[in-house]
């Protein structure tokens, strides 16, 4: 089998693709689902020469395991929700075939590469400038020689300047591939320099040790000055990675910073109601994927206000349950919470299984955008956003409305609280409902980015204190300073020390600084302190 | 803080008897063998070994529905470590000394399996560890049935350098801070400076337990791939902290096609946790794979959703380790016609049982057993494809013949009865080594 397919390539190559027709085409389709993946990439490649008007159709089908073989052989390309089935070499309907009757035809990233580069030049005129963009971005990351004569003809029909930059350099990749003259290489090397990307770099590199002297010092200064232009993105980089980090740990802090900076009590229990807010976010998601799958987009906004009754529910049962039998007494409280912690863990993995949950991304949360050369990912971008709203939220209940008054003035002087008739019991189990639900909260944003698995709160307790400790217990902005400041300095010592030896630093700066200033960077003053 | 003696010491006392408290799946009962199962079924390491604890209650039931051994019932006794490595060892010395266990099934982590090795030394009894692991250990008590690195770490480097893997040159080595990548990396390391990789090609980096913030990491290896030469990520990152990992992939853009991550601890299991869209494409080595049709995979994968009653759970490699270690366990009991730990430790080399995956892995002399390796890339449905294999059986290699202090020894635990003899100096180590 193998051997006949080798001489349909060859026989394919030889007639010249610019003489294949449809029949050469029907050939090529009928012959992707035998051979090993090295044959099947080159039938790709011989596909995408045929220039067929449904090759982009078939090849995508390809990529996305779209293409099935029937009982009979008929190569057909399968719509992955219906099922229903057309021919891949005329497209017309075949009926819905039953699943069992269709074999797979199999890609591995060799071939995936193959189809990649041959849709590219495929698309390269397409109609839809998005795509042609995506082309010409292709076109760049795999520059060959045989694409220029390509290229050349859709640099000349292109509208749209920013493709038609796009192209132009992905040109000059391609020509950095020939052998031709000194002058336009350099051209080319100095196009391609200006772009002062990573992928300018990828097509430059090799050429350093090129044997002409010229071309050799050109690439080394062009590459010299992409290393600059991006020593300076990676800075904006690393404080855009600092700020999401810190408004991560922020976001985990800011209910540990009323329930311990603000009513003093260690709730070891913390990263579990944060834990709770990720599966309330997960149960949430189950129930939409099963009745309506149209509103996934909103699970998360269906969450949130879910995460924040349920964690404050828990918060108030552990605050009136334990917690209140326990004032005054630290060590009893810091015991008695890191049981409730163990045992909601336990619950929760005897509830829903000791295995990481799935939470997805809604659309609006996945993939990035390039900001120059950083690429900010939407998932961060919103949580930065996210723990913002939830900050200012937070300031607002307790600076500018009645319970929030009640709050401080009961953390403040409690005898005198309860003289003025507040009552203060009532009080404590909302102050400490409100941390925990705040909690929940942060469990909802966090399901994004990490595991949503029992354990998920006990990666976040110790950066939680940690946070507020430092930042000084009993002030929320102090929370917000510190999170973004360990955050910020953490992103900074990681590409030099490395994470393990990053965060080691970070300790001990902490362990320093306290030492220093026992209250961290905002310490409450005046009588509140020893109340 | 009000630190009493009395809260201190109640604090004490409560912690102390916990233990004995707590409930125990063994019964007593006279004519059973006990087969212990030292999984955690708590603490961060849960995520991985309950499913190895259900898969030898299945295979216990099993075995007990054919009529047991040596006409004995086998009886599980269940205990939880709780991922807390000093436990383990606590632990084992309960399942040997106390319940009078034949042999033990149990660990995960190089450490916990670390922890327990004097225990089983001291007491004679037989521990069958089923997980991927770093070699450079060859013990008498020890059946280790997952991958050497010669069956797993190597293999999957040299599929990534041939023309199909893509002509890999430049290698980030991504690794979790602790014994099992620190140990693969240093041999990968010198394994691909003797193919002629220069070390400014080789990456390496190591992150804490369950990290989970990897926006810097992710850049860097991006940063590391455009260099116009085709790049790798050999991963040895530990279950917790892949998610966030292969998420940021996937938000960053980086693509299978473009940099290839090939993984050395993330199966089936991982997968389920995930959605894989963005990750068709990234490769995994393991010497098992759920999707590989044989009869006996799917006889086992049958019964395994029968026994869970859950047809969406997966199977993934270890499962199929301890699959073999026990069918192995079993044959050798019965050749040996008693469970005395040094009998059976007697019989164990050379007994043959069919793998999952249609071949018959041999226990060898140097106590690892002879698997095959399978390469596969994640599919949309979180199971693999297998696109590359060896062409049989490769017998497991404790000792790295890459690294210099290993590369002459050898383990023979039949005619040498050394696990670490040094084939230069004409000695066995010993424990001095």
């Amino acid at each position: 089998m193998t051997f006949v397919l080798r001489i349909v390539v060859v026989l394919l190559t030889l007639a010249g693709a610019q003489h294949a027709g449809a029949a050469d085409f029907a050939k090529l389709v009928n012959a992707l689902p035998h051979g090993s993946y090295h044959e099947r990439a080159d039938v790709v490649r011989e596909i995408g020469k045929t220039g067929n008007p449904r090759a982009v159709e078939v090849l995508q089908a390809l990529a996305n395991d779209d293409l099935k073989v029937m009982a009979d052989g008929t190569v057909v390309i399968v719509d992955d929700k219906t099922g229903a089935a057309v021919g891949a070499v005329e497209g017309a309907s075949l009926g819905t075939p039953s699943a069992d009757s269709l074999t797979r035809v199999r890609v591995n990233n060799m071939v995936r590469r193959a189809i990649r580069t041959a849709t590219g030049m495929l698309t390269l005129r397409s109609p839809d400038p998005a795509k042609r963009l995506a082309a010409a971005r292709d076109a760049l990351r795999s520059a060959s020689p045989d694409q220029i004569e390509a290229l050349d003809a859709a640099i000349g029909a292109e509208t749209d300047a920013g493709v038609k930059a796009l192209l132009t350099e992905a040109r000059a990749a391609a020509v950095l591939k020939t052998d031709a003259a000194t002058t336009e290489k350099v051209a080319a090397i100095r196009l391609l320099e200006a772009r002062g990307d990573e992928a300018a770099r990828a097509a430059l590199s090799p050429l350093a040790t090129a044997k002409d002297p010229e071309i050799a010092r050109a690439v080394t200064s062009a590459l010299a000055s992409i290393a600059e232009t991006q020593r300076m993105w990676r800075l904006a980089q690393n404080v855009w990675y600092g700020l999401s980090l810190g408004s991560v740990l922020m976001l985990a802090a800011v209910g540990l910073a009323i329930t311990f900076g603000v009513m003093g009590v260690i709730n070891m229990a913390h990263g579990e109601l944060v834990m709770l807010g990720a599966y309330t976010t997960f149960v949430v998601q189950q129930v939409i994927r099963a009745d309506a799958p149209w509103l996934f987009g909103w699970s998360l906004a269906i969450a949130a206000p879910l995460a924040f009754v349920v964690a404050g529910a828990v918060g108030i049962a552990i605050e009136r349950g334990i917690v209140r039998h326990l004032y005054g007494r630290p060590l009893e409280t810091l015991l008695a919470t890191w049981g409730v912690s163990l045992i909601l863990q336990q619950a929760v993995r005897t509830i829903f299984g000791p295995d990481n949950r799935d939470v997805g991304n809604p659309g609006w949360m996945s993939g990035a955008f390039p900001l120059g050369q950083m690429q900010v990912t939407w998932n961060r971008l919103w949580i930065l956003i996210f723990a913002f709203a939830v900050f200012a939220a937070l300031l607002f209940v307790l600076k500018r409305t009645p319970i929030g008054l009640q709050m401080r003035a009961v953390t403040q002087n409690r005898a005198m609280a309860a003289n003025m008739g507040i009552r203060t019991g009532r009080v404590d189990a909302l102050t400490f409902g409100l941390g925990s639900a705040i909690a929940g909260l942060a469990g909802v944003a966090l399901s994004q980015i990490d595991n949503v698995s029992p354990n998920l709160g006990q990666n976040y307790i110790v950066d939680s204190f940690m946070v507020v400790v430092f930042g000084g217990a009993g002030n929320i902005w102090g929370t917000m300073a510190g999170g973004f400041a360990l955050g910020i300095a953490n992103k900074f010592l990681e590409p030099f020390t490395g994470a393990v030896l990053g965060k080691i630093v970070i300790l001990v700066g902490i362990i320093l600084f306290i030492q220093k200033r026992p209250r961290g960077l905002f310490a409450v003053k005046g009588r509140a302190v020893e109340a | 803080m009000k630190v009493t003696r009395r809260t201190l010491l109640g604090g004490i006392a409560a912690a102390a008897t916990a233990p004995i408290m707590m409930p125990r799946f063994a019964l007593a009962a006279e004519d059973t063998i006990k087969v212990g199962i030292l999984h955690s079924l708590s603490g961060t390491m849960a995520i991985s070994e309950t499913t190895l604890k259900d898969v030898m209650l299945m295979l216990i039931a099993e075995q007990n529905a054919k009529g047991g051994v040596l006409g004995k019932k086998l009886e599980p006794v269940v205990v939880d470590p709780a991922s807390n490595w000093p436990l383990f060892a606590e632990k084992a010395r309960e399942l040997i000394s106390q319940d009078h266990c034949a042999v033990v099934f149990g660990c995960w982590t190089s450490v916990s399996r670390k922890s327990v090795l004097p225990v089983f030394k001291e007491l004679d009894n037989i521990l069958f560890y089923p997980v991927q692991y770093e070699g450079q250990e060859s013990e008498r008590n020890v059946f280790y049935t997952g991958a050497a690195p010669n069956q797993q770490a190597i293999p999957a480097v040299d599929y990534l350098m041939s023309a199909d893997g893509g002509s890999v040159k430049r290698w980030v080595l991504e690794g979790t801070d602790y014994v099992y990548p620190r140990t693969t990396n240093k041999i990968l390391e010198a394994y691909l400076k003797s193919k002629g990789v220069p070390a400014e090609d080789i990456m390496i980096n190591y992150t804490p337990f369950s990290f989970s913030d990897w926006q810097t990491e992710v850049s860097k290896i991006k940063a590391f791939g455009s260099a116009g030469k085709k790049t790798a990520v050999v991963s040895t990152i530990n279950g917790d902290a892949n998610v966030p990992f292969y998420k940021e992939l996937g938000n960053q853009g980086i693509k299978a096609e473009d940099i290839p991550v090939v993984a050395f601890s993330v199966g089936e299991e991982e997968l389920a946790g995930l959605d894989t869209k963005p990750l068709v494409g990234h490769l995994a080595a393991w010497n098992y794979f759920e999707s590989i049709k044989t009869p006996e995979n799917t006889t086992f994968i049958d019964a395994w959703h029968k026994f869970t009653g859950n047809p969406k759970r997966v199977t993934n490699d270890p499962m199929e380790a301890h699959y073999i270690g026990f069918n192995m366990w079993v044959k050798a009991v019965e050749k040996a016609g008693t469970t005395k730990a040094d009998a059976v430790i007697d019989a164990l080399p050379g007994i043959k049982t069919p793998n999952l995956t249609g071949g018959v892995s041999e226990m060898l002399p140097n106590h690892h057993i002879s698997k095959p390796v399978y390469i596969g890339e994640i599919r949309e449905d979180g199971q693999f494809d297998v696109v590359w294999q060896t062409k049989g059986l490769v017998p497991g290699q404790p000792w790295s013949p890459y690294l210099p202090e290993s590369k002459d020894l050898v383990s023979d635990w039949v005619t040498l009865k050394c696990g670490n003899y040094d084939t230069v100096k004409k000695v066995c180590l010993g424990t001095k080594a």
